[in-house]
């Protein structure tokens, strides 16, 4: 069995203690709610999408909720690494964190661009790749980022 | 097989052997026993229910209820001997008063879909409680939103019992009142029969949940004057696949059936169909047969270690692990649900620090202690409770005082690694 060490990281607890970009925003900023039927976690995530010279950018996003230090510290890093970055740019982040979760993506989705899938960088959301060891804890690492798609799809 | 459960004076079972019943303990996980304190969920299976079920197999199986050569008459005689063993486990009057359905889930269907659909109209009222599992919620408001008929709640307690102080107007006009006899989250004991006869003085039917409480208790529907129990045969040492419903005989009688198929009629023509009489008539298709046979070892199981004695050793296991926990972690641990034993079972819902049950059940497991973390299928209880998910450790037969012990190491250290 793998050991607790490879999940609790020292900077998933950091985040699960402190977590980042904690709240609400108010509407028109789009809003979803993620739930771990598993284990009756609960988050929300809210996107507020502004439209730029370069395309839409995801200008601000807030989490809240509840839920394990592995979904709760995935929230909180995806809401730093995806703070200011296009849509495209997020779009690719997710399904490269997919990746990382070793999550089968649907190939023929085309809304997401495969070359910046490749250049998108995980940064310390890499710190989650022990969760792969922990299948069941999947679910709780992905929370956040397929919640965040709805948020994304709403505000299309 | 020999029984060897007498067990001495000062203990109500010889937990020892018991569990040498069991050959899931044989098996060690990084070199270390399982400790299974998930038996609310699901419990750890005899070695006799698996050899009645593979011998069942491998020497008398065929169909029941379809053949006349002498095979299938005798799988027929041995799953008929699981409904009667099943009469006898919970004192029902007659065998044919009891039905074999999937699971206690779809007996609790069962009942909302036959005799719910039957006798309930718009404006109706169902009352229920607010520690009921989702099996005795969604079907009702299922019918709600078909048929309109509306649902009351009996709240709780602080200490997580039911709050019986306006039982009467909350049971005024109500039509049914369906309630679980031993809570899945907290481990509190109704007073089934009192709930019942506060029922039956309103006009209401009183139907039971009695998935935690029959597998822990001496179980008798006459003297409770029930109208309806569901349970599961997996929560009782027995397989999974098959669930028990039990119904007053004057009530299965008038309802009418719940899916239609084979074995459940008495005649079928072009224009329409009748009925088979009791327990057919609910036993649309091929039953769970090889489940029946291991149903049925199972209950002998039981019954060899006795009922009264499986409640006694989960109140001494229940006194222990309340005494020791909190004096182990004071205020650190919150136990949900009754402290008094005699009016709670031996499963225990439960917050540890600031820990997320998620995190707690992955550290324990890392000692091969099994516990669930989650909502436990009752949401609205959750939210009472202000938890959108406890840990919960479930005590049954095979487990002792020495695996609370385990759990108690094993939470310490969770605190090291959540450092609070
Ligand atoms: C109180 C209660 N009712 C109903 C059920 C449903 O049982 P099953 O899943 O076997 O249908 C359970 C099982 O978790 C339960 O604890």
């Amino acid at each position: 069995m793998a050991g607790l060490e490879d999940l609790y990281r020292e900077i998933i607890l950091d985040h699960y203690r402190t977590p980042r970009n904690r709240g609400e925003l108010p509407p028109p900023a789009a809003h979803a709610v993620g739930h771990n039927p598993l284990c009756g976690d609960e988050i929300d995530v809210y996107v507020e999408v502004q439209d730029g010279p370069n395309g839409a950018v995801v200008s601000d996003v807030k989490v809240g909720g509840q839920g394990c230090s592995i979904s709760q510290s995935s929230a909180s890093m995806m809401s730093q690494a995806i703070k200011g970055k296009s849509v495209a740019e997020v779009r690719a982040l997710v399904r490269r964190f997919k990746g990382l979760m070793s999550i089968d993506v649907d190939e023929s989705d085309t809304s997401v661009d495969l070359a910046l899938v490749e250049s998108a960088k995980l940064g310390d959301l890499e710190a989650l790749q022990g969760v792969v060891k922990f299948p069941v804890r999947i679910k709780c690492a992905t929370l956040a980022w397929n919640t965040l798609l709805d948020a994304l799809a709403q505000s299309a | 097989m020999a029984t060897r459960h007498s067990g001495d004076a000062a203990m109500s079972l010889d937990v020892a052997a018991v569990r040498a019943d069991f050959p899931i303990f044989d098996r060690l996980i990084d070199g270390q026993p399982i400790v299974y304190l998930d038996s609310a969920n699901t419990t750890q299976k005899p070695q006799s229910v698996i050899d009645a079920m593979s011998t069942f197999m491998a020497t008398a199986y065929a169909p029941i209820n379809r053949s006349a050569y002498r095979l299938a008459a005798e799988a027929t005689d041995a799953f008929e001997a699981a409904r009667s063993a099943t009469q006898k486990f919970i004192n029902a009057r007659r065998a044919h008063e009891v039905v074999f359905t999937k699971n206690a889930t779809e007996s609790l269907n069962l009942i909302v879909r036959s005799w719910g659909y039957a006798n309930l109209h718009a404006g109706d009222v169902v009352l229920l409680t607010h520690m009921e599992h989702h099996a005795n919620i969604v079907p009702w408001h299922q019918l709600a939103a078909e048929r309109g008929i509306v649902l009351r709640w009996v709240p709780l307690t602080a200490d997580g019992q039911l709050d019986l102080t306006n039982l009467a107007p909350l049971l005024d006009g109500a039509k049914a009142f369906s309630f679980t006899a031993m809570s899945n989250v907290l481990g509190t004991i109704t007073p089934v029969r009192e709930l019942c006869a506060a029922a039956h003085a309103a006009g209401a039917i009183a139907i039971v949940d009695g998935c935690q409480y029959v597998p822990h208790n001496v179980t008798d529907v006459q003297a409770w004057d029930a109208d309806f129990l569901a349970f599961s045969s997996h929560k009782l040492c027995g397989p999974s696949g098959i669930g028990m419903l039990w119904g007053r005989e004057t009530l299965l009688d008038a309802m009418p059936p719940f899916l239609g198929g084979g074995n459940m009629i008495a005649d079928v023509r072009l224009d329409g169909f009748t009925t088979a009489p009791l327990p057919a008539k609910f036993e649309a298709g091929t039953p769970p047969i090889i489940e029946a046979i291991g149903l049925h070892a199972a209950l002998q199981f039981l019954s060899s270690l006795g009922m009264a004695n499986v409640r006694d050793h989960e109140m001494q296991i229940s006194a222990y692990a309340l005494r020791s926990l909190t004096e182990r972690f004071g205020d650190d641990i919150t136990i949900h649900g009754p402290t008094n034993v005699e009016a709670r079972g031996a499963t225990f819902s439960f917050a540890f620090r600031d820990i997320h049950p998620h995190d707690l059940s992955q550290v324990l497991d890392q000692r091969n202690v099994c516990v669930r973390a989650g909502h436990h299928c009752a949401k609205p209880l959750m939210r009472l409770l202000g938890a959108p998910a406890t840990a919960r450790a479930s005590f049954y037969i095979y487990n002792d005082e020495s695996e609370v012990d385990i759990l108690a190491d094993a939470l310490d250290s969770a605190s090291d690694i959540f450092g609070t």
